[in-house]
């Protein structure tokens, strides 16, 4: 196959220049430590909201950088985590005075750098703190679980918080109570491909992969011969068990492709998901489907709730605009 | 009381490490091919000679904190992958450790290496029998304090850190890795020496041939 992919040194380079000629007026690049920052300058005193992510969950985290969201994103090498000069660098570059918020997945490499880096940046006298995701259900030990959908969700709610004025302190226990408020699955419909290493196993055509990661992290496979809403059966039982989700609730849903499932297929997937909700009188407030945090070109997709409140939601509304989401 | 070791010391020290790590390279790349993503030589080669490059380069700062804190930026950077923000750690932390300023003694060296084992372990989250690089440092460091408080001198302190730094190495062969990427091979882990236990293990052999060849008590 010919792709960027074969030449994933550079890939991530590339990528990254076209992504600011493509985005000028929201987004500037830098190189060697790499990290892209917002263009619009921050009011001083604003707490600056950073993470970073290894390169292949794209827009995951470049493409949230902007008014209303992301201070700084730090691209690590495809599936690593950035390094803490990365990290450190990005915290010079958007540290206005009001400390520093790290949206962290819950993977050893991220939470070791991130770590690393917050104590460089205290022993420097800047504040900065973490929260991290791990809306992940489908590990069963809870300081296990990995980080999914809810990395998107946490880094708009931190920068509408950081936005409209929130302290620190009040950014990071509001975006705690939005990761703590998000369960996640992810379903894999094909096989991952992952660079230099080719294509990973074949799925029969009447199964899935059920709690895949987002790294080529195995799941279970499973037959379904019924289709969607056999599928939605699957994902979506663990999923309102394990808050639990119960009946009155309002939700945000988010509906992500892996980068490798045609858009098509994420609606017909969301009208079986939206039965699913409606039979359980949950009701969807707020939704998004597309590609919002991908795993190269893989298919299948992996679907958030997010149950609101109205702080959480006047955060989810209020105004952003990246590249990859603009209101 | 005894010996002090100067910044010049401890910086002999580092580069008989990072030496004897280029040295090693192949072997490193072996081990972590075993058990892990066999990237542990290469990285830490590469970072050893940022290593040798900042030690030879500096203005000789004569200050131990703002040395071993310099020594932790290059790792982190240099390194890279887990290894760089572990060492880095470990040499951050032992930055923080008391000092004379310009000299530690035999008491305080064994106190660095304890804060920086501290820091590790609290980064890291493994314990002794994981098979990480904690296996190494953490007998090590309490053959030091063992050693230290029957009034030994510097050369039999570091002896017996080197010595149970290598049992400590060779014990992570009979183990199950329990953290990093060893830990997804489970049982199949066993019979595999750990390559940052193996890398750690070099940190306490340069020690005790450097430090005490300089002057004994």
């Amino acid at each position: 196959m010919q792709s960027l992919m074969n030449k994933p040194g550079s890939a991530i380079t590339q990528s990254l220049r076209g992504m600011a000629l493509c985005h000028p007026d929201t987004i500037k690049v830098h190189f060697d430590p790499d990290f892209v920052e917002r263009t619009v300058t921050a009011r001083s005193g604003k707490v600056a909201v950073i993470s970073g992510s290894g390169s292949g969950h794209e827009p995951l985290p470049t493409g949230y950088v902007g008014l209303g969201m992301l201070d700084a994103a730090c691209p690590g090498p495809i599936f690593t985590s950035p390094s803490p000069i990365q990290l450190l660098a990005a915290v010079h570059s958007v540290d206005h005075g009001g400390g520093v918020l790290f949206v962290v997945k819950n993977y050893a490499g991220g939470v070791l750098n991130t770590e690393l880096t917050i104590e460089l940046a205290l022993q420097e006298g800047i504040d900065a703190r973490f929260v991290l995701v791990n809306d992940d259900v489908s590990i069963a030990n809870v300081a296990n679980r990995r980080g999914l959908g809810a990395a998107a969700l946490a880094c708009k709610i931190a920068g509408a918080a950081a936005e409209s004025g929130y302290t620190l302190d009040e950014a990071v226990k509001v975006t705690r109570r939005a990761v703590a408020a998000c369960r996640s699955m992810g379903v894999g419909t094909n096989v991952n491909t992952l660079p230099r290493n080719g294509p990973g196993a074949i799925l029969a055509d009447d199964s899935i992969e059920l709690g895949v990661g987002i790294h080529g992290e195995p799941g279970e496979v499973r037959s379904v011969s019924k289709g969607m809403s056999e599928i939605v059966g699957l994902i979506g039982q663990p999923i309102l068990k394990d808050l639990p989700f119960a009946a009155g609730d309002r939700v945000l849903l988010l509906i992500s492709g892996m980068g490798g499932t045609p858009p098509l297929e994420l609606y017909l997937f969301s009208e079986a998901i939206h039965d699913m909700l409606v039979a359980n009188r949950i009701r969807v407030e707020r939704q998004l489907v597309g590609n919002y945090l991908t795993s190269l070109g893989r298919g299948g997709y992996t679907v958030t709730l997010m149950r609101l409140d109205n702080e959480l939601q006047d955060l989810w509304d209020a105004p952003v605009h990246t590249p990859a989401l603009h209101w | 009381m005894g010996q002090e070791i100067t910044v010049t010391q401890l910086r002999r020290w580092l580069l008989a490490y990072a030496a004897r790590i280029i040295e090693n390279e192949d072997h490193l790349t072996e081990l972590d091919t075993a058990i892990g993503d066999a990237d542990h030589g290469v990285n830490m080669r590469r970072g050893m000679g940022k290593l040798q490059e900042r030690l030879q380069d500096e203005e000789q700062t004569e200050d131990i904190g703002s040395f071993l804190r310099s020594v932790a930026m290059t790792l982190i950077s240099g390194v890279g992958g887990a290894a760089g923000p572990l060492y880095g750690t470990f040499f951050l932390r032992a930055a923080t450790s008391p000092t004379n300023g310009s000299s530690v003694d035999l008491a305080q060296l064994t106190q660095m290496f304890r804060f920086g084992l501290d820091g590790l372990q609290q980064r890291g989250k493994a314990q002794t029998d994981d098979k990480t690089m904690i296996d190494t440092i953490q007998p090590a460091v309490e053959a030091m304090e063992a050693a230290l408080a029957t009034q030994q001198s510097t050369a039999v302190v570091l002896a017996a850190a080197r010595q149970a730094a290598h049992l400590g190495m060779k014990h992570t062969i009979e183990i199950e890795a329990r953290k990093g990427r060893a830990s997804y091979l489970g049982p199949h882990s066993i019979g595999h020496q750990d390559p940052g236990a193996t890398s750690a293990y070099f940190l306490f052999e340069t020690a005790a041939e450097v430090f005490t060849k300089t002057g004994a008590d």
